[in-house]
């Protein structure tokens, strides 16, 4: 169970349902490890900013990750924590390893404006 | 513009023991940060050497505690905010964040920390996460009866060797001396493994990717030879750079490595403006320091300002 303040995804149903009903969804896909932590924190805080767009986390070792790690833009990610931005129930941009917040908002900017 | 009395840029354990403090003595406090508060803390593990903890604590739950004790106080944060001007002098201090806000205060405390050093080389970034790795603990596991590349040859490069020798196939390290800088115990153990190898005097020039391998060009520094090897994956461990980039246009006296240089009250050169923790220039760090610096710093600001 990750340790963050965002909301968790622990199922397959439920992030389908998420990426169904809401147009912008952003899931960062980690555990509570070095690289990760970093982007979790900057997701809570970017979410005060953003409220169009859903937030979440999921942790990288439950079973129903392998609706994240499955995907085509993540089969050459060796680097955690593998973050998923969704537009309209589709992927659009997927990124692997620690971001800076000014990295997590440039692709917020890029695909979600 | 807004005004605080004390602006402290930079939330990790410098940052934070200056904004308890300072909070703490009823100055209004702000304190800025690009990231999300702790440090480097939060990226630790588990940290077993600051006093007051029994077992060891994971190094997010003592940032987060430090942080919320600053709260507690009455310390207002922007975090995921990037200073973009900055000016100080000793008349007037003022800093903008996101092309937006400007913030001014009588004192600032610049407590902004390292970062780990990037090489700066082609493919660097291109590759990170999908072949480039920072973080043996996160990334390991990847590379399970993998060969990989690692750089750098100090403790750091060392200690995440000693992890990944958990997971991978071999170990390449690439070193730009003919000695490894690391301590002789930790380095032995990595050095005396069948599964290590070094190559001495080289430093990478570029990394690219070719099918599923990665490739370094690595330079030989003493014949300037290069040559190209190929791994399944590189991580990179070459130490830690200062974050002062930020002050380059203000005149605040700085080592030509990027370190603040203060005095014994963690003053600078600019009256009212303090450096706190790693950023400054100085032997050891440590979050303990750290935690000293920032404490004798806001003392500093709360004896100057009841003057």
């Amino acid at each position: 169970m990750l340790q963050t303040n965002l909301e968790h995804i622990e199922s397959e149903e439920q992030l389908k349902e998420l990426i169904e009903n809401n147009e912008k969804v952003a899931v960062c896909c980690g555990r509570m490890g070095p690289m990760c932590i970093p982007v979790y924190d900057i997701f809570e805080i970017l979410q005060g900013n953003y409220p169009d767009i859903q937030f979440r986390d999921m942790d990288f070792d439950i079973p129903s990750a392998a609706i994240i790690k499955g995907l085509p833009e993540c089969q050459k990610f060796f680097g955690l924590p593998f973050t998923i931005y969704y537009r309209n129930g589709k992927v659009v941009k997927a990124t692997s390893s620690i971001q800076s917040a000014k990295e997590v908002k440039i692709v917020i900017d890029e695909v979600f404006a | 513009m807004q005004k605080y009395d004390v602006i402290i840029i930079g939330a990790g354990p410098a940052g934070l023991a200056a904004a308890i403090y300072t909070s703490r003595a009823a100055l209004s406090t702000l304190v800025v940060d690009e990231s999300s508060a702790g440090g480097q803390v939060k990226t630790t593990y588990h940290v077993a050497n600051y006093p007051g903890f029994v077992e060891p604590i994971a190094g997010h739950e003592l940032a987060g505690n430090m942080r919320e004790q600053a709260e507690k106080y009455g310390t207002k944060f922007k975090l995921a905010a990037d200073v973009t001007a900055l000016h100080l002098s000793d008349q007037e201090k003022w800093a903008e964040l996101d092309n937006e806000d400007k913030y001014t205060a009588e004192f600032v405390i610049i407590a902004t920390g390292s970062s780990p050093r990037l090489l700066n080389i082609p493919g660097e970034k291109d590759y990170k996460g999908s072949g480039v790795s920072y973080c043996a603990t996160c990334d390991g596991e990847f590379y399970k009866d993998k060969d990989i590349f690692v750089i750098g040859g100090g403790n750091s490069a060392m200690e995440e060797s000693l992890l990944l020798l958990q997971f991978v196939k071999s170990i390449t390290v690439i070193h730009q001396f003919d000695k490894l800088q690391a301590e002789k115990i930790t380095a032995d153990k990595v050095t005396t493994n069948p599964k290590v190898d070094i190559l001495w005097s080289h430093e990478p020039r570029a990394f690219y990717k070719k099918e599923n391998k990665m490739v370094v060009e690595a330079e030989n520094l003493k014949t300037h030879k290069r040559i190209r090897l190929e791994r399944d994956g590189i991580f990179i461990f070459v130490g830690l750079v200062p974050n002062s980039a930020f002050l380059k246009n203000v005149p605040i006296q700085l080592t030509k490595y990027g370190y603040i240089i203060t005095g014994p009250q963690m003053e600078t050169n600019i009256r009212g403006v303090y450096a706190a923790g790693d950023v400054r220039d100085k032997r050891h760090r440590q979050i303990t320091i750290a935690v000293g610096d920032g404490t004798t710093a806001a003392l500093e600001v709360i004896k100057h300002n009841l003057n």
